[in-house]
């Protein structure tokens, strides 16, 4: 199986189980043995885990990533020290592993190369947030060649024929912007963000997770009814700057059964 | 090589004839969108009202109105005649330092803050390095009624102090950013991140011909009235230049000289980046003699990056200058050869400064003096020629800076 089907049968769920959660960590963060801890407790109670390539200018974040980004930077994480370093941890991982990363770091590594590694070191996928459709035509071919997926962002304020395109190009899983704007900002499910999933949704083929904002299981259970599952990013970094257990935090918002 | 020689000369030719960018927004290899999905609706939208409502007879007229009975335009072409005894050369000034609020950045800001108002902004948002670019888009909306928000890096709103009590009279608000370097480049990411969480209501004013399509467009568009003046004016006062000198930050004031000029290919450009303190990665500003292709705001242009891609912090004693990118369209003029990029260093600048005032009683914009600094080094190889010099701006916002300077020796000559 290649591993952007992976990554889609990974949040695929039968019908009546809960969201599936897409947990992200910063790479690196809050150090490099602390991060590890949490990447391989979270990832043995997640469905995937979106590790984040740290960035000097996340222009779509808020402020705990940037943080959390800045941190990793300092404590010299870069792209080439993620790959070496799950090269030479050799885990064994349940869920697909995909990195988010901005296009900057991708671009200078070289997407052959890229593509290369990441099979090398078991990532399944992509989410550059700073690379929209209409760019990301190099990278995809890329990523293709080895069977990785590269995911595409879905807004409340993308338009009718654009939000088709972009499910129709989508692998892995569609990553559903809940909320107009910068990650990390608290919200609750207003009706007009059940519709907008519910396009999403009949315009997807694949899995759609919904992303930025979520922090509790309400709105893990409100969204399920309405997406395939939930992406927990900026909540988590909270959680690892507290010093608190990841891990735990994310069985807390599975749903109760 | 020699298929690569003809790739450019194409290039430059389609840049000359207008049908570049293309519409992708592409300046060759350069320019592009490279923004988060949200933005997407509103980057689309703005290309359409720069093709649909900038061309339109209503809006160009209004715009000249403001531009000739508000800014000030057409700004004065100078000669400067004491300098030019002393480089032996034939030196002119292009006063864009006598617009409204003291520097080209005006040209922009009104001209988009007319855009915003067209295309139905609420708020309108921008960043300021020097805080030229934020006065000139606080008095802009204020001019026209648009509630205002400037982002601006903490380390500029200590060394510019007095833009940031400007922009607070004229009724902005002004965002001191402490994330990132905490200078123009944390301010771009902020008011991108603040553009990002409302992309319907609110329109990026942004400051240089930078960011994604269509911004580098329609920022040349408006910055572009500079060549088109000084080159009447230059043919007025005899003939045009042998060369044409402008300071390269972002780069808005040197593609708004440079434009009119392309064409005539026996006329020199050059494009004066800051030197700063030294050659090492973070002792300056050199994007295009020091950098390589890479995307930051929207963009792929030349970059001041580290192996792993990190975006790197840059030094000038010029807030203006003081940003790791540059526009699209600089990075292909420097690729097909049209326009020759140097830099200059911090004392350089200083000196070119000082030698300014006393020759000619013009303080020049920090920024600018990078330009003066880079003909003077010119005319001293290439003796007897007509130059043209971008006063982009006037150095009263740099008092503070300058007083952290002893005055140069410069052996200006003064009346005992």
């Amino acid at each position: 199986m290649s591993p952007r089907d992976r990554i889609r049968d990974a949040l695929s769920r039968a019908q009546g189980e809960g969201a599936a959660i897409v947990a992200y960590l910063t790479a690196g963060y809050p150090d490099p043995e602390r991060f590890f801890a949490a990447f391989e407790a979270v990832a043995r109670v997640s469905d995937a885990v979106e590790i984040g390539v740290p960035f000097s200018d996340p222009m779509a974040d808020g402020v705990t990533i940037q943080r959390s980004s800045e941190r990793a930077i300092e404590h010299g994480v870069s792209l080439r020290w993620i790959f070496d370093e799950l090269a030479a941890r050799h885990l064994e991982l349940a869920p697909p592993v995909l990195l988010m990363s901005y296009l900057n770091p991708l671009l200078v590594f070289g997407y052959e190369a890229l593509a290369e590694r990441s099979v090398e070191c078991g990532i399944s996928g992509y989410i550059v947030p700073d690379l929209p459709y209409e760019e990301s035509g190099p990278l995809q071919e890329a990523l293709s060649e080895r069977g990785l997926a590269l995911v595409q962002m879905v807004t409340p304020v993308t338009p009718a024929a654009r939000l088709q395109a972009l499910c129709a190009a989508s692998e892995g899983f569609v990553y559903a912007v809940t909320r107009t704007g910068i990650t990390g900002r608290a919200v609750s499910l207003p009706a007009e963000a059940t519709e907008y999933l519910a396009e999403v949704k009949a315009a997807s083929k694949l899995p759609v997770c919904a992303g930025f904002g979520v922090r509790e299981r309400a709105q893990v259970e409100a969204i399920e009814r309405h997406a395939d599952g939930v992406v927990v990013g900026t909540a988590l970094v909270e959680v690892l700057e507290r010093g608190e257990d990841a891990a735990e935090f994310v069985r807390s918002l599975r749903p109760s059964r | 090589m020699h298929e690569d020689a003809n790739e450019h000369e194409a290039l430059l030719e389609a840049l000359i004839a207008g049908s570049l960018p293309d519409e992708r927004g592409r300046f060759g290899p350069f320019g592009g969108q490279y923004v988060p999905e949200t933005l997407m609706t509103a980057v689309n939208r703005l290309s359409e009202g720069v093709r649909d409502v900038l061309p339109s007879e209503s809006f160009q007229q209004r715009l000249e109105a403001e531009l000739k009975s508000w800014v000030g335009r057409p700004t004065a072409l100078t000669a400067a005649p004491r300098l030019g005894e002393r480089w032996n050369a034939d030196v002119w000034f292009k006063r864009e330092d006598l617009a409204h609020t003291g520097a080209h950045k005006i040209n922009n800001g009104i001209g988009q803050a007319l855009l915003a108002q067209a295309l139905g902004a609420k708020r309108v948002v921008a960043e300021t390095g020097a805080g030229q670019h934020g006065v000139a888009a606080a008095a802009a909306c204020a001019r026209l009624g648009l509630p205002c928000v400037v982002y601006m890096g903490e380390v500029d709103v200590e060394r510019q102090a007095p833009n940031v009590d400007r922009m607070h009279r004229l009724g902005a608000t002004v965002v001191s950013v402490t994330s990132g370097d905490r200078t123009l480049r944390a301010a771009i990411d902020e008011a991108i991140r603040d553009w990002v969480s409302d992309p319907e209501g609110t329109y990026y004013l942004i400051g240089s011909a930078i960011g994604p399509h269509p911004y580098p467009l329609l920022v040349r568009e408006l910055q572009a009235v500079i060549g088109r003046e000084a080159r009447v004016q230059m043919l007025e006062a005899g003939e045009l230049p042998d060369a044409v000198f402008a300071c390269v930050g972002g780069g808005s004031n040197a593609i708004g000289i440079f434009h009119a000029f392309l064409a005539d290919r026996d006329i020199a450009l050059f494009g004066i980046e800051a030197g700063g303190c030294g050659s090492a990665l973070g002792q300056h500003s050199a994007t295009i003699a020091a950098g390589r292709p890479g995307v930051l705001h929207g963009n792929y242009s030349m970059l001041l990056y580290d192996d792993d891609g990190q975006i790197q912090e840059t030094h000038s004693v010029s807030a203006g200058l003081d940003y790791p990118g540059v526009g699209p369209e600089h990075s292909l003029l420097k690729l097909v050869g049209r326009v020759d990029y140097e830099t200059a260093s911090d004392a350089e600048a200083l000196a070119a400064l000082d030698e300014c005032c006393e020759a000619e009683g013009i303080l020049p914009a920090l920024e600018s003096a990078h330009a003066l600094a880079g003909a003077r080094r010119w005319a001293a190889k290439n003796p007897g020629r007509r130059i043209l010099i971008g006063m982009s701006g006037r150095g009263d916002k740099d008092m503070p800076i300058l007083a952290r300077f002893p005055r140069s020796e410069t052996g200006v000559d003064v009346a005992a």
